[in-house]
């Protein structure tokens, strides 16, 4: 079946079997592999795209359930050369190792810094009623959806502090 | 031109450090971090090949058994599907690390639940896996299958001995004793990245690109697997997303890739599903370990005996060598290290992170915290006393041994001295606070190695070996040698790994690594040197090598002009020599850690921990903290969540997936510090670096658990320590 797909600002348009997950559309179907599967069901986060600025589990989605939709891969966030500002800040603190939960990763802070500008509560915010502040046990929590086998969780919440604060303009 | 360097005397020189680049040992950035943060990494499936058809492996449902027909009628007019595969060339097991030929094999006779016996090929993915669905296996089920390595009916051979004096004397003798027995479960590596493999034929020639760490075994592997020549295999595994062991050896997906893509006459892509990762790659065995200490009023160990009971399947050799590091971490003249191996109808046991010492150092590590509590010593002092002067099992001196330093340094920077001295009598609110340490060990190895390192006219440097970075920082590290020891800047070297066309390495496992293909391009930058000196007529000694130029009495040369148009290209070979059996070498450090357990529901949170290490020249600050971050983390896990659960009936994987088997989250991990010692280990290798990559494991989940003890008096021996463990013993 047919669905017409804009990603990263470009328009594609789909021919495949209503069954195929918008995470196996992009890898197969049209070889955006930036996006990664570590699971499958919902479970890892490497997966992580933007759908309308939202952060979901590709996985978990079919691909012809997006049709008109605005999803950004991790290949929208930024090229070598020409790095986002929490792609440049993964570089310099080691916010990974194999590098294989690090799209997922970084498309799910990308949003999360965004959930938290917009006053969104987590299970760790103090005061509900309050602006969220973005502390290390808030970033800690607001990325446990994705996991990292390397286990770079430190480096990854150090990295995501950084760019909170201004660095990697 | 080949150089060949065989170490067998310690090197003294400490090249690195006369060298005036000064980037080794520097928080360098990886040189591949722009490709993998921005996505354009290419991981195994991920090659873009025309006409390329999906495969999806199926499972055998029962613990042992014969495959009778695979009941094809029901897919084969699937739209889509291809072709189902099985036969006598399917593996029964993925290879052991180093193993070099086919493991065992056939999908007809079924070993355990979760057996791959055949593989769907079709159009898509999608069609593929709804048709693997649908396969009607026949299987004839047969028996005795044990599944249970401690059941009295499970087969239970006693595989390796070693005693030194009397160790039953001294316990009777000893003032204080422990004889304890703790258990561990199985793990997971649970790698993010599935094993994958896409299959390629031209002609007879086979190009696989998959997800393995060791390329110069896994090509054996896989040859021998499919009956042809290994010169008519090649692999590529430039990027491979985590391995901790699981991708040690050739794997169910490569090998069925193969044989299906010479079948259908096209590509086939075989990605394991997570389920499929969990029940038919590797498991590290669990465990059942009895540790007995003696010592003297003072603390001082006049005897130690680990015997250990784990599993794996029949006809496999592989037994987790748990007491690895027990014949030489401690004191005590009175020894025994008593292995045995159950027989059992679970999937493989094979290497995961640190095979030995993960759970062998972290039970004896609690057992040392029992031990402290005995004598009423405190728990730093108690393993400071017993530090050994050589290897008390061999009378070997330590190649470096700073565990001591490791120690006094982590207790002072933790506040070692602050702890709760009293178990169970901090705390604050719901929760009880405690603080627990364990020291670490792992041993070190080198293995023969190549690489080729080649220096253009314009003075760009190459370098080329088939060793992998599965995370570890291999593409940093051997830039940072390069560009150390030929005075080049590192965005003018490029680093390209995992292909078998090139020098063939040990790659990536048991922390051998670094060592080792990084000194086989230490020794082609050596000749390099050489070669250049001899063109600006210097002694190679007196060369120096900055930015580009050569700097030869006061007259600073670019590269360029001494090369004149000519490329120099060295291969170095490195051979383990005397030097690697002439004294007992391994690294160590120390763990610190403080929970916080909450009194109400027995849930343990880690608060604060402090790994300290010491492994000889550190070649990159910033990938060696992130490998111990690494490490400790899995201490965190093994400790608190993770756990193999298999059924008792025909030993299949309860929790075969990310959402039952619980590998630690960002939440479920503080800030951990990592300190690095200052330390150059002459007999490791002519770098002084030692393996980094599994030291961060090896005790870390008994500083966890030695914490929780310290914070309620409750003290697990039954891993992991989840709360209902604690929660009956609370004050
Ligand atoms: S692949 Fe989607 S959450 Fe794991
Ligand atoms: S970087 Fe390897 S899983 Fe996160």
């Amino acid at each position: 079946m047919r669905t017409d797909l804009s990603i990263n600002g470009e328009h594609f348009s789909l021919e495949a079997d209503p069954r195929t997950t918008l995470l196996d559309a992009l890898r197969h179907h049209l070889h955006l592999t930036g996006t990664k599967k570590g699971c499958d069901h919902g479970q890892c986060g490497a997966c992580t795209v933007l759908v309308n600025g939202r952060r979901i589990n590709s996985c978990l989605t079919l691909a012809c359930m997006h049709d008109g939709d605005a999803i950004t891969t991790i290949e929208g966030l930024g090229v070598p050369g020409q790095l986002s500002p929490l792609q440049e800040a993964f570089v310099e603190f080691d916010g990974y190792q194999c590098g294989y939960c690090t799209p997922g990763q970084i498309c799910s802070a990308t949003a999360m810094l965004d959930e938290v500008k917009a006053g969104w509560p987590s299970h760790v915010t103090e005061d509900v009623n309050d602006m969220p502040k973005l502390t290390e046990a808030e970033i800690a929590e607001r990325m446990s959806g994705n996991l990292c086998r390397c286990a770079c969780y430190p480096n990854i919440v150090d990295a995501i502090m950084d760019v909170a604060e201004g660095g990697h303009k | 031109m080949n150089i060949r360097f065989k170490f067998d005397e310690p090197d003294t020189r400490h090249r690195l450090d006369q060298m005036s680049q000064d980037i080794i040992g520097k928080a360098f950035d990886r040189p591949d971090g722009p490709m993998k943060v921005s996505g354009q990494a290419t991981y195994a499936a991920e090659w873009e090949v025309d006409r390329l058809a999906h495969g999806v492996l199926v499972r055998a449902p029962v613990a042992r058994g014969r495959l009778k027909s695979l009941g094809i009628e029901a897919v084969s007019a699937m739209d889509g599907v291809i072709a189902v595969l099985t036969g006598e060339r399917f593996l029964r097991v993925p290879a052991q690390g180093t193993e070099n030929t086919a493991p065992h094999q056939g999908a007809s006779d079924i070993y355990y639940h979760g057996q791959p016996v055949a593989l769907v090929v079709a159009e898509t993915f999608e069609a593929a896996r709804h048709a693997a669905h649908h396969l009607a296996l026949e299987i004839e089920t047969s028996g005795p299958a044990p599944v249970d390595p401690e059941a009295s009916d499970t087969v239970r051979e006693e595989t390796d001995r070693s005693s030194q004096g009397d160790l039953d004397r001294a316990m009777a003798e000893a003032a204080h004793t422990v004889d304890v027995t703790y258990r561990t479960p199985g793990h997971n590596s649970a790698a993010m990245e599935p094993h994958a493999a896409i299959a390629q034929w031209d002609g007879d020639e086979l190009t696989l690109r998959g997800a393995y760490q060791m390329l110069k075994f896994n090509r054996n592997e896989l040859a021998d697997s499919l009956g042809i020549p290994a010169e008519k295999v090649r692999i590529l595994a430039p990027y491979v997303g985590g391995g901790f062991g699981s991708k040690l050896g050739i794997s169910h997906e490569g090998v069925a890739a193969a044989l299906a893509a010479r079948e259908i006459g096209r590509p086939v892509s075989v990605v394991l599903s997570r389920q499929q990762v969990f029940e038919t790659t590797i498991r590290r065995s669990e465990s059942r370990q009895r540790i007995r200490l003696a010592a003297g009023e003072d603390g001082r160990l006049t005897g130690i005996g680990h015997e250990y009971l784990v599993s794996n399947l029949p006809e496999e050799d592989f037994a987790e060598p748990v007491a690895q590091a027990t014949p030489f971490l401690y004191a005590g003249e009175h020894r025994e290290v008593v292995e045995e191996l159950a027989r059992v109808h679970r999937l493989l046991a094979g290497s995961v992170r640190a095979p030995g010492e993960a759970i062998g150092v972290t039970v004896l590590e609690n057992a040392m915290d029992e031990l402290a509590e005995k004598v009423g010593l405190d728990p730093v002092e108690l393993r400071l006393r017993n530090i050994p002067d050589v290897d008390p099992s061999s009378g070997k001196p330590y190649s470096s041994n700073r565990l001591a330093d490791c120690l006094v340094h982590g207790a002072e920077r933790f506040g070692w001295d602050n702890r709760n001295k009293e178990p169970g009598s901090e705390r604050h609110g719901e929760w009880l606070i405690g603080q627990g340490m364990a020291s670490a060990v792992r041993v070190n190895m080198l293995a023969p190695a190549e690489a080729r390192v080649r220096l253009s006219p314009e003075g760009d440097v190459t370098i080329e070996t088939d060793m992998t970075d599965i995370g570890t920082g291999t593409y940093a590290i051997l830039t940072q040698i390069a560009s150390e020891m030929l005075g080049i800047v590192p965005d003018r070297i490029e680093t390209r790994l995992g292909d078998t066309d090139f020098p063939p390495g040990p790659g990536s496992g048991g922390s051998w690594g670094a060592a080792s293909t990084g000194t086989a391009v230490f020794i082609a930058c050596e000749e390099i040197r050489r070669r250049i000196a001899k063109r600006v007529a210097v002694a190679e000694t007196d060369l120096t090598l900055v930015d580009g130029h050569a700097i030869t009495d006061n007259r600073k040369i670019p590269l360029p002009e001494i090369l004149a148009g000519v490329a120099i290209d060295v291969v170095g070979e490195l051979e383990p020599g005397k030097a690697q059996k002439a004294r007992r070498q391994a690294t160590y450090g120390a763990y610190f850690a403080e929970v916080a357990v909450n009194a109400v529901t027995g849930e343990t949170r880690v608060r604060r921990m402090l790994g300290v290490f010491s492994a000889g020249r550190i070649l990159n600050a910033k990938t060696a903290r992130s490998q111990c971050l690494g490490g400790m983390t899995w201490g965190i896990g093994m400790a608190l969540t993770e756990a193999l659960v298999h059924d008792a009936r025909d030993g299949h994987l309860i929790n075969h997936d990310l959402a039952e088997y619980h590998i630690p989250v960002n939440a479920d991990v503080p800030q951990i510090e990592v300190d690095l010692l200052d330390e150059r280990d002459d007999w490791a290798n002519p770098l002084q670096a030692k393996g980094i990559g599994e030291l961060g494991i090896c005790g870390a989940a008994a500083s966890v658990v030695n914490a929780i003890y310290n914070a309620t008096g409750v003290r697990v021996r039954d891993y992991p320590a989840t709360l209902d463990k604690v929660l009956a013993g609370l004050p």
